[in-house]
């Protein structure tokens, strides 16, 4: 934390909660400090010259007052607001997924440049981008070497053996690929196709432009979810509740014979 | 360490600490007013109060409002418009609502808004009787009334989907300036609405 009484930082909000009479307490993740908490005061009057700039999602530049506890939010000018994620609920659904995910994996108070890199890139495409599960995938493992969870899908994670593309076993509990012949190693192991691997380790080590037009089936892109989502499910020690509402809003969408949220899938 | 209070007093100070925006020291505060305060009758009318809160409200069974008779007053109104429905968070914005002396039509109160981050999902809330509501009743128009803020938008794009093959008119409040507000500091996406939804001066 810096020194001076006053400080500057820019920062995306990833969560807030009513406090007190009219006040908002926000969970910021900044560029310069990473996560931390800051009180809005009178943040929730439609006259506060701060209610527009402190809203889920948005990126703004915000000068912060040191708090004993908290810190005091005393000017926030928005730089981006990502619109079109208030406009539809899937892409708004996703961009709490994004929020979320950072929120319980990223530690108070930590600076990660490159993980605020990340939010904002994923916020800018989640408002941007048809291709939500590839996006969310995409997401999500590049989320997971930034903080420190990388799953192996190079080498066996029992025998450190190179993993060819085959058919093979993913283990959320051993971190990553185990290769044929190794299985019984994790009671819990998963069947893992040769197209689920391969696109796995393509996300994996590239950036969203090299691979934002990959088309998949729909059965491939539930493997590479559920995959995902357990490994993810594994480390947090928990669901995920924007996705447990993603699901939801698919099941409602096939139960009217509507077409499937996710235009791509 | 001891406790120093006496127990009744320690009761109360723990209780008033459980309320939102009450810490410990207003909570003590607030208990030694009582305890030794000017105003006499105060704590047998905080007491009387409290109990009547309990007993003598419920949810109104069309609109759940917070009332003491079911219906509540303006579900039983005949004079307000049964043909307009205006859909709100919370029992408060139905106040808010009727001292604007704008709206005469029907309400119906949700209990909250949808929120993926804090899992509230639509079991959580009145939707299923709303929707239930607009299928039986008579409404040629439903707004919207939901807060400007990203669960109040999910709510009202949530209902959209799910109200999308009923009669009604759905609408949803206007954004835009509110009254005393300087332009130079309102947020883009409240002025970007704000010029959409113009008004040509008569």
């Amino acid at each position: 934390m810096p020194r001076e009484r006053t400080f500057r930082t820019e920062a995306i909000v990833l969560r807030r909660s009513d406090f007190g009479e009219a006040d908002r307490l926000l969970t910021l993740y900044s560029r310069e400090y990473g996560k931390i908490r800051a009180i809005a005061k009178g943040a929730r009057k439609p006259q506060s010259r701060k209610t527009g700039h402190v809203e889920l999602f948005m990126r703004a530049n915000y000068l912060l007052a040191q708090g004993r506890n908290l810190h005091i939010v005393t000017q926030a000018e928005l730089v981006e607001p990502y619109a079109p994620l208030r406009e539809d609920l899937v892409r708004a659904t996703y961009a709490a997924y994004v929020t979320e995910l950072l929120d319980k994996f990223a530690p108070d108070e930590e600076v990660n440049r490159t993980l605020y890199q990340l939010l904002t890139d994923a916020l800018a495409r989640f408002a941007l981008t048809d291709n939500f599960l590839l996006a969310a995938r995409h997401y999500e493992l590049h989320l997971l070497t930034l903080v420190g969870f990388q799953p192996q899908l190079f080498r066996c994670v029992v025998s450190g053996a190179t993993i060819v593309e085959e058919d093979q076993f993913f283990s959320v509990e051993l971190g990553g690929l185990i290769a044929p012949g190794h299985e019984r190693a994790d009671r819990n192991v998963r069947p893992i196709s040769a197209a689920a691997v391969k696109v796995l380790r393509y996300l994996q080590t590239r950036q969203w432009g090299a691979v934002e037009s990959l088309q998949l089936r729909t059965a491939l892109h539930r493997e590479l979810e559920n995959h995902l989502h357990a490994y993810l499910a594994f480390h947090l020690e928990r669901q995920v509740k924007s996705a447990e509402f993603l699901q939801r809003l698919r099941n409602e969408a096939q139960l009217r014979d509507s077409s499937p949220i996710e235009p791509n899938s | 360490m001891a406790n120093i209070l006496p127990q009744p007093v320690q009761q109360l100070i723990n209780n008033f600490a459980r309320l939102p925006g009450v810490g410990p020291k207003t909570a003590s505060r607030l208990t030694f007013y009582l305890l030794r305060g000017t105003d006499k009758s105060l704590a047998a009318d905080l007491a009387a109060a409290l109990l009547e809160l309990g007993e003598k409200t419920r949810y109104c069974s069309r609109c759940f409002n917070i009332t003491e008779n079911d219906p509540c007053e303006v579900c039983a109104d005949e004079s307000r418009d049964e043909t307009v429905l205006c859909v709100v968070e919370e029992p408060l914005d139905v106040v808010a609502i009727e001292r604007s002396r704008a709206y005469t039509g029907l309400y119906h109160v949700l209990h909250g808004a949808l929120s993926p981050i804090e899992g509230i999902g639509p079991d959580d809330l009145r939707i299923e009787e709303l929707v239930q509501r607009i299928d039986d009743g008579a409404f040629n128009e439903v707004i919207l009334a939901t807060n400007a803020t990203l669960e109040g938008d999910s709510t009202a794009l949530y209902l959209q989907r799910r109200l999308a093959g009923s009669n009604a008119r759905l609408t949803r409040l206007a954004r835009g300036l509110s009254v005393g507000g300087d332009i130079e500091y309102t947020d883009e996406i409240t002025l970007s609405r704000a010029l959409n939804g113009r008004q040509e001066m008569h």
